[in-house]
């Protein structure tokens, strides 16, 4: 009997600009390499691999482990970019580097943050949480106290509304997805869920909203909906399985799944049970946004549903010809990713990518697109779908309803306005080289 | 007697605790009374719950400006150094990067309220009450927003009127 090698004709495009079928990820057997006929896989390079050799790691012992582990000096480059590296007495932001990551976990030491007024220097020991106001009877909370409460573990993105908003701009800011995007990373957090306190305290009827209110030295408050505390809203002890990041609310904060970042409220010391919103200052000025009618939007909670490319991005340069895998991060404040659509063509044609399992409510959900390109200029885009039926708006339709800047802007540390959730386009040009353009 | 089914329900309260599920917590919260939560519970409300006993009028605030505020806000409220927030600026917003200030606040209660938890930067809670309603006072005026001889305290502060206080919609009433 002889073995018939099994061959396999290279996978057909399925939208513009070479854009392959997501099924050809599955590890069914099609051969991606070179727009080959003879079956046989063309590498590229043309040129064999160099005999192998070992390396000096190889040949002695290397370092005793450490007891807090730190990632290899070779990824030295993988870090936050921060807006205010002097120390600048004001506050301070770092972004996630969402071009040199993979999967959807941002590690701990990599999310990003923003702080107001510093970085608290917390002892939890002395850390303490009051729940009062609207409520049957007042409660005092403690790191301890609250570790013996029954707990949830759940994956959640949290994004400043300010993310994307150099994208305000009517002109692309140069810029890579770090600076456009970095506002925004993904954990799994454990903690007790609001609604098992509350049950404690006991709540008024003529409670409507709370406000929540940081240790930190503004003191930084923001009002939230019962409606919302009631529903999701989790008190988080825990970060990718190891405590609170000092920077991401040391020793507990407030996790309001989908909700804009600042309303998270980190170091959270009081709970106020009260009968109408504090409309305190994040509140009524940088988180109410203006639109081109001259009306403002008050209480725009809700992350609205988003997808950027992360890989090929800007920062990022196609070495020739061939095989790529297009994959990026899809997320929504209403829940689950439906559907993500990827173009290679600024958006003339659209094929589905496929989605990384498991697809979790408000949580990053990466999504992966096979393209072979063909060395000529692509224009990659991508566009989300949820749940509730949301679509990431086309920037066109965004722009009519929510307006941009009369002049470019000239530092991607700005914050235009708030809200930003459209289509993120990277120009590809024939060297490879990638650019952020609108299209 | 011990029956199959009395069996059946001693394992299931072993397994899910007695009581109703779900209703069970450990009950470790400590009591406390309103009094002793006085130190953090600062905040004032529009309607001007919270707001304390004093007064002051933009005189009076204008010197404790020139002495606590000046050097990060800008003399007058303007022209700030690089990274800090100016209090005076346009009261309509007819684009969508025009720069928000105090103006631009649905509530002069806010004003208050944020001066009192988070102002100054460098030593946050040290303003008395007078001071607080003589810089709101100060700053509400440097806006045109109320005369230079009007008193701010716990009665006037919620009445004033802000520019931009019609022009705010609810962006989603259903999730409130």
């Amino acid at each position: 009997m002889t073995i018939r090698k099994r061959r396999k004709a290279p996978p057909e495009p399925v939208a513009g600009n070479g854009l392959l079928d997501r099924r050809a990820l599955l590890g069914r057997g099609i051969i991606f390499a070179g727009a080959t006929t003879t079956g046989a896989a063309t590498f590229l390079t043309g040129a064999a691999a160099e005999p192998l050799k070992n390396d000096p790691w190889s040949l002695e012992m290397g370092s005793v482990v450490p007891a807090y582990q730190v990632p290899s000096r070779f990824e030295k480059d993988v870090i936050r970019t921060r807006s205010n590296p002097n120390n600048e007495f004001r506050n301070s932001h770092a972004r996630t580097p969402h071009h040199l990551l993979q999967g959807t976990v941002t590690p701990n030491g990599l999310f990003f943050s923003i702080s107001h007024s510093g970085l608290p220097d917390i002892d939890p020991a002395q850390h303490k949480l009051v729940i009062h106001g609207l409520v049957k009877q007042p409660l005092v909370y403690t790191v301890e106290s609250l570790s013996r409460y029954p707990m949830v573990t759940r994956m959640h993105f949290v994004e400043c509304s300010g993310n994307s908003a150099p994208m305000f701009s009517n002109e692309p800011v140069q810029a890579s997805a770090q600076a456009l995007h970095g506002l925004c990373s993904n954990a799994e957090w454990t903690g007790v869920l609001l609604s098992t306190l509350l049950e404690e305290t006991g709540i008024d009827p003529s409670a409507k909203w709370l406000l929540a209110e940081g240790a930190d030295s503004l003191a930084l408050h923001r009002s939230v909906p019962v409606k919302k505390a009631l529903d999701d809203a989790m008190i988080a002890l825990y970060q990718n399985g190891e405590r609170l990041q000092p920077g991401n609310g040391y020793p507990m904060r407030l996790l309001l799944p989908g909700y804009q970042g600042n309303m998270n409220v980190k170091h959270v010391r009081r709970i106020k049970l009260i009968d109408q919103p504090a409309m305190s200052f994040f509140e009524s000025k940088t988180y109410s946004q203006i639109l081109p009618d001259g009306k403002m939007w008050l209480f725009h909670f809700v992350q609205e549903v988003k997808s950027f490319i992360t890989h090929p991005s800007f920062g990022h340069s196609l070495s020739g010809p061939g095989y790529y895998e297009i994959s990026g991060i899809a997320y929504s404040g209403n829940g689950r990713i439906s559907k993500v659509m990827v173009s290679a063509d600024g958006g003339k044609s659209w094929a589905q990518a496929a989605l990384q399992a498991p697809v979790l409510p408000k949580a990053f959900t990466r999504f992966r697109m096979p393209w072979r390109w063909d060395g000529q200029p692509a224009v990659l885009q991508s566009r989300a779908w949820d749940e509730s039926g949301e679509v990431q708006p086309l920037r066109a339709d965004f722009v009519a309803a929510r307006g941009q800047t009369s002049k470019p802007v000239t530092n991607p540390l700005a914050f235009p306005n708030q809200h930003y959730n459209s289509i993120t386009s990277w120009g590809v040009d024939s060297s490879g080289g990638i650019k952020h353009v609108y299209a | 007697m011990f029956t199959r089914k009395s069996a059946v329900a001693l394992l299931l309260a072993v397994a899910f605790g007695v009581g109703t599920a779900g209703a069970e917590t450990p009950g470790l919260g400590k009591p406390i009374d309103e009094a002793d939560i006085a130190a953090w519970n600062i905040e004032v409300l529009p309607d001007g719950t919270g707001l304390p006993p004093g007064n002051g009028t933009a005189t009076q605030g204008a010197a404790i400006y020139s002495q606590k505020c000046a050097m990060c806000h800008g003399e007058n409220g303007v022209k700030p150094p690089l990274g800090y927030s100016p209090l005076v600026g346009p009261s309509k917003f007819d684009r969508i990067d025009t720069m928000k200030t105090v103006p631009y606040y649905k509530y002069a209660t806010t004003l208050f309220d944020v001066m009192r938890r988070s102002m100054p930067y460098q030593m946050p809670k040290t303003l008395t009450n007078d001071e607080l309603y003589a810089l709101s006072a100060y700053i509400l005026s440097l806006n045109k927003i109320i005369g230079e001889n009007d008193v701010m305290d716990a009665k006037t502060l919620p009445q004033v009127k802000m520019p931009n206080r019609d022009n705010f919609i609810i962006w989603a009433p259903d999730k409130i």
